[in-house]
């Protein structure tokens, strides 16, 4: 065979040109898992994710309501001004029901103005009218199977190892289908990025060994913070599991959400 | 009630009844108009493609007349389909990424390759397969742009012996054979992206992706008899009425069972009631009396139920010119109809509350990307990309060669 172009030749060109088309989208892949757990997580270059089990709680029954957790959070994230929240604390307010109605319990009253950050206005009803009232945090339920990962056409949100559930702020197209995808409104989309923003828990703080700001800030220790690989002596997070009865938030729709609460009533959702 | 008038014609500030999630309280809806023409556009395409495979797949000569017509209306609206999906999106120079590395878990991450293959696979080879002949004779017998555009259009394959025809039309024919159960794919799929979202009690249903897809269809007889009374009005020659007759009787039973398939689910809803529900309840009452009891049921799908019915029974007591009129009237309601049931899911939507104890407004802005006005432009945008086909692939002037038979009669 004197022709340089044997059918051997050509199949071979081929292979490896079919090998390579199909190497393209994995390398690419690779390259985005890459990224994802290392420039964009704002971990230090030492972190090793998979040596951690971040986890937060809530006991509501410390919470007063005094919105700094709040506060800090938009602080310490730059989270714009607005209806624009990574967390905030939520005010109920449940009536005595009225005489001779045969209720057991009045209405609900929900509200947090300005996610709690400036106090909270004075009571709608008397105070003789008042059955219960307490405060209730909220944040990323850092469920186990997050609606809101599995909707992302791009898989710029992602489930860390180490329980922080992140988005990638430079892979994200701001579709929005995460924020209508999470039953407990606690995404948004950034007015000044537009992209998907959430809770990370303060990835950048927590890879770092500093606790989240709200729960640094928190003056009745009802944000309660650990890892569940490396529990502290005395932690907290054993203690409060120790101690209290807990529950997720809307268990029905099967997210499995990993932030429990201690001392909340049925109200709340 | 008036409130919702209020809004669409009024600037009025962002109003919230009860307690909303903080995140939620917004001015705007996150989905706004962009995301409404988006399943809009998609479920017309889908629908005039079923409206020609009827000829091609299932022989239905008398609709030969409308046959290229809606052809090139799928194609003409499935180009201009993904621009406000594009538009809305926080990052459009992103966009790519959703086809180079997909996330397989997600419903949208589907629509690149869904609307690909649809474009790429069943439409265009379709309409070229379909179109070959002509594009040759065409390039041959005009001169100038038009021909030079025609001739590119062959790609070189010149060939229009008997065998090579033959297997053109054998091609065309396999590929719409292909192109039902894509079509259906591709809005199916859209009503997958809301039903899917069990997050929110008014989307995540079981029923969405064949509320989709018979509304759909609807909407896409429904335009194509539209578009064939429209050209044949502006091009004063008279419509086929058995062809017209035949396409109220497919859109009569479409919209038979797409009635029938959205009135099971509110049944279920009402009965089942279910966490939410009271909150359902009043949207319709309330937020979306208008769009909803008025728009969708009244005008959308009871009228024209009521119209083309009336035709199936009395058709040949009721003279030509009043038969048009009705016919007209319907296609009228139910594109405005299946429009207002799109708006009813996504704005309808996201104008309560996921903790369901409070709900949004919703004003709509003349201007900006989310106002009436860049709706208004990319919903005229299909008609004028469709104008600019009908001019060059049927128009008037050039011969055709006859569809899909070749033995056919001429098309309009």
């Amino acid at each position: 065979m004197n022709n340089p172009v044997s059918r051997r030749s050509i199949i071979g060109r081929i292979t490896v040109a079919v090998a390579g088309v199909l190497a393209a989208p994995a390398a690419k892949a690779a390259k985005a898992v890459a990224q994802k757990l290392l420039v964009s997580a704002d971990a230090p270059k030492d972190y090793d994710p998979t040596k951690h089990k971040w986890l937060m709680a809530i006991d509501a029954n410390r919470c007063i309501g005094c919105g700094l957790c709040a506060e800090a959070c938009k602080k310490e994230n730059h989270v714009p001004e607005g209806p624009y929240f990574r967390t905030w604390v939520e005010r109920y307010i449940i009536t005595k029901p009225k005489p001779g109605s045969g209720a057991a319990r009045g209405e609900t009253l929900v509200d947090c103005p300005n996610g709690g950050i400036d106090g909270y206005p004075e009571a709608p009803v008397l105070k003789e009218e008042i059955q219960h009232s307490f405060f209730v945090p909220k944040l990323c339920n850092l469920c186990k199977h997050s609606p809101c990962v599995q909707v992302c056409p791009v898989g710029a949100t992602f489930d860390a190892p180490d329980g922080a559930v992140l988005i990638d702020p430079k892979y994200c197209i701001g579709c929005g289908f995460c924020i209508q995808a999470c039953p407990y409104g606690c995404r948004f989309l950034n007015p000044v990025t537009k992209t998907a923003e959430k809770c990370t828990l303060c990835y950048h703080r927590i890879t770092r060994g500093l606790k989240p700001a709200c729960v640094e800030v928190c003056p009745t220790q009802a944000r309660i913070f650990g890892d569940l690989k490396h529990p502290a002596p005395d932690d907290p997070l054993q203690q409060f599991y120790q101690n209290n009865l807990v529950v997720a938030l809307k268990p029905h729709l099967g997210t499995e959400p990993r932030l429990f609460y201690a001392g909340i009533d049925k109200e709340v959702r | 009630m008036t409130n919702e008038m209020i809004n669409i014609v009024v600037e009025v500030m962002p109003h919230f009844e009860g307690y909303v999630y903080p995140n939620e309280a917004t001015p705007q809806p996150l989905w706004g108009v962009l995301i409404v023409l988006y399943p809009y556009v998609t479920g017309l395409v889908a629908g005039a493609f079923i409206m020609a495979s009827l000829v091609r797949v299932f022989n239905v000569k008398a609709l030969e007349p409308v046959y290229r017509l809606s052809l090139l209306t799928a194609f003409a609206f499935l180009l201009c389909a993904p621009l406000p999906l594009l538009f809305h999106l926080g990052h459009p120079e992103r966009c790519f990424e959703v086809m180079m590395t997909p996330h397989l878990t997600s419903p949208m991450a589907i629509f690149g390759f869904v609307y690909a293959w649809y474009l790429m696979a069943v439409l265009l080879l379709e309409l070229w397969f379909d179109y070959r002949r002509d594009f040759v004779a065409w390039s041959e017998s005009t001169s100038g742009f038009q021909g030079m555009l025609y001739r590119l259009f062959t790609v070189g394959v010149t060939d229009i012996s008997e065998p090579a025809v033959k297997l053109d039309h054998k091609t065309a024919h396999l590929l719409s054979i292909v192109g039902i159960p894509s079509a259906f794919l591709l809005h199916g799929y859209v009503g997958f992206i809301f039903g899917s979202v069990k997050a929110n009690p008014w989307w995540g249903n079981v029923l969405m992706p064949i509320i989709f897809i018979m509304s759909a269809m609807v909407s896409g007889i429904a335009l194509c008899v539209f578009n064939y009374m429209v050209l044949s009005w502006i091009r004063r020659k008279t419509v086929d009425m058995k062809c017209l007759d035949v396409m109220g009787m497919y859109l009569f039973y479409a919209l038979v069972v797409d009635a029938a398939i959205e009135a099971l689910d509110w049944i279920h809803r009402i009965y089942s009631a279910e966490e939410g529900f009271q909150v359902m309840q009043y949207m319709a009452r309330e937020k979306l009396f208008y769009t909803l009891n008025l728009g969708q049921v009244t005008l959308g799908t009871l009228a024209p139920l009521i119209l083309l019915g009336l035709l199936q029974l009395v058709r040949r007591r009721v003279p030509e010119l009043q038969r048009r009129r009705m016919y007209f009237t319907s296609a009228m309601l139910i594109l405005i109809g299946v429009l207002a049931m799109r708006w009813n899911v996504v704005i309808g939507g996201q104008l309560f509350s996921k903790s369901l104890r409070g709900l949004m407004g919703y004003k709509m802005e003349f201007a900006g990307l989310e106002g009436w006005f860049m709706g208004a432009v990319l919903l005229a945008l299909p008609f004028i990309t469709l104008t600019i086909m009908i001019k060059l692939f049927l128009s008037e002037k050039l011969p055709t060669s006859g569809v899909p038979d070749p033995d056919a009669e001429q098309a309009i």
